[in-house]
């Protein structure tokens, strides 16, 4: 069973009272640039997904609380979460570098240019 | 290898059976194969098998991160049954499900398929239509399928709740009397041994840790128990599937999420054929030793662990307590969780990769045991000849970038 806690209303349940939604910070390149994209981009934004055995990037929903749509970092073999952030953020640059594989790919020009900020 | 038959039994039990032999060998790993296949569950054994049977390759091996059969083969709900909807979909499981008729024969290994005949409850207006489409398309490809009507599916099926005023009112059926269970320990054991005493090595306990390619072409792989060098590797690890395709560099469409199974406490004959309550998510048969086999839906969030949603478990016992109200006071004997891969069209993956000699194996979400002799035949096909079996060339990889699905999440027994 898993324990989420919306980080927009406060309030923890199972995922009963959350909808999952699947991987985040996906990117659909027809948004940016619609008259070029690949087959081969538009099949790694419609099936290729992350599906890394541990710390995994998510969507989910309070459904019986506040209604929001937020995001979660969860481990797919432990099931626990490992922090929650806003549906409009990048994970906390911690949590970026935790991430293995693919996801690590994924964040990392995100934490090369946090670097940059901070100096 | 003995072969088992009437005499060996008599035999042995004179001998109180202490003299039988093991059904496979431990085998030792070999430095070099021809080819490799990870993952000894029911697709891997079942492609070793038709490898060595069917394709004179003997020099194989099978590697296993745990032990055999311990994956999804020994925690699926054994049943078994061809009624899909489109055309690609109905020529494997139809190829799986007739070899499964004479398996027993074939491995000379009682795999214990009970043709026990297949319900898929028509439950709202709608599911009755879907499955009247899906019966034409099946008849069309000369399945033995037809829509029942209520009262046969009660005469079928007397525990069931064919009120007008359930929630869900039984409208009909879609049946399939030549589909039915097997016993899926058997058929990782059968396949096992029909493997092994043709050569093949089956190695448990060895994982792999790498998959070595140079030049865009597989040399070898990297285990637990030392490196071995191949030109050729078959992944067929279900849940795992992205783990190890990422040794190699190749991404894969899937994602692995928990599905769960249980069994109630053995009971007296009740049902003795398959029912699957798509409206309502949950499907029930009655094993030989009297337990009830109780499936549903997967859940909806991506899970490595083995354990599943206590959620899921309740809307599916639930569902069918509704649907069979005798059941209401069983108690659960047995509870458990597999890692099944999910593809975007809830169709498998037979495929070629774009690494050469790395074949794989996989997506076959939740109908992974009724296609096992059917993937097995065609996978190994594919490896041996180093290109798709006519029956694996829609399921290949390529697919999902060209636009080519084989759309199965409306047709399969249960909305995923």
């Amino acid at each position: 069973m898993l324990v989420i806690k919306c980080p927009v209303c406060g309030v923890e349940g199972e995922e009963g009272d959350f909808h999952a939604g699947g991987q985040a910070h996906i990117v659909r390149p027809a948004s940016s640039d619609p008259e070029n994209i690949s087959d081969t981009q538009q099949r790694d934004y419609l099936f290729m997904r992350h599906n890394p055995k541990g710390l995994h990037f998510e969507r989910w929903r309070c459904d019986r609380g506040c209604g929001k749509w937020f995001h979660a970092a969860r481990d797919t073999v432990t099931l626990e979460f490992k922090g929650y952030y806003a549906i409009n953020e990048l994970p906390p640059v911690e949590l970026m570098k935790q991430a293995k594989g693919y996801w690590a790919g994924h964040f990392a020009s995100a934490i090369k240019s946090s670097k940059r900020s901070k100096s | 290898m003995s072969r088992y038959s009437i005499f060996s039994l008599a035999r042995n039990a004179l001998n109180y059976h202490k003299d039988w032999e093991r059904a496979w060998r431990s085998a030792e790993l070999k430095s070099e194969y021809d080819a490799i296949i990870v993952g000894a569950g029911g697709h891997g054994l079942a492609t070793a098998y038709y490898l060595a049977k069917e394709h004179n390759m003997t020099n194989i091996a099978v590697i296993e991160k745990g032990w055999l059969g311990g994956g999804n083969t020994g925690r699926n709900t054994t049943i078994i049954r061809s009624n899909y909807l489109q055309d690609s979909s109905i020529a494997i499981y139809e190829l799986a499900r007739s070899l499964y008729e004479d398996l027993s024969q074939d491995l000379n290994y009682n795999t214990m398929f009970s043709p026990r005949g297949v319900m898929m409850m028509c439950q709202t207006e709608h599911e009755l239509r879907a499955f009247q489409r899906t019966a034409h398309a099946n008849r069309l490809a000369g399945l033995d399928c037809r829509m029942i009507d209520r009262t046969e599916v009660k005469r079928l099926c007397p525990i069931i709740n064919d009120s007008p005023d359930a929630r869900y009112p039984i409208l009909g059926a879609y049946y399939q009397p030549r589909g039915g269970t097997g016993r899926h320990d058997a058929v990782a054991w059968g396949y096992a041994r029909g493997a092994d005493e043709r050569g093949v090595d089956i190695v448990q306990n060895c994982e792999v840790l790498g998959i070595n390619v140079e030049n865009g072409k597989v040399t070898g792989i990297e285990t637990s128990k030392g490196s071995i060098k191949t030109g050729k590797v078959a992944v067929v690890t279900a849940g795992h599937t992205s783990v190890v395709m990422e040794m190699a560099g190749v991404r894969m469409p899937v994602e692995s999420v928990c599905l769960q199974a249980l069994v109630s406490e053995p009971i007296k004959p009740v049902i003795d054929c398959v029912v699957m309550a798509n409206t309502v998510h949950g499907y029930m048969s009655q094993s030989d030793k009297g337990e009830l086999v109780i499936g549903g839906g997967a859940d909806a969030y991506n899970n490595y662990s083995q354990r599943g949603a206590f959620a899921s478990l309740e809307h599916t016992v639930t569902a069918l307590v509704e649907t069979f109200p005798i059941i209401s006071r069983l108690r659960t004997l047995r509870l458990w969780g597999g890692i099944v891969d999910m593809t975007g069209d809830r169709s498998p993956i037979i495929s070629k990769t774009e690494v050469q000699g790395l074949y794989v194996n996989c997506g076959w979400g939740t109908g992974g045991f009724k296609s096992i002799p059917g993937s097995g035949f065609v996978f190994a096909d594919t490896i041996a000849n180093d290109r798709p079996h006519p029956i694996a060339e829609p399921f290949g990889m390529n697919r999902f970038a060209e636009g080519r699905f084989i759309d199965e999440s409306v047709a399969a027994a249960v909305a995923h």
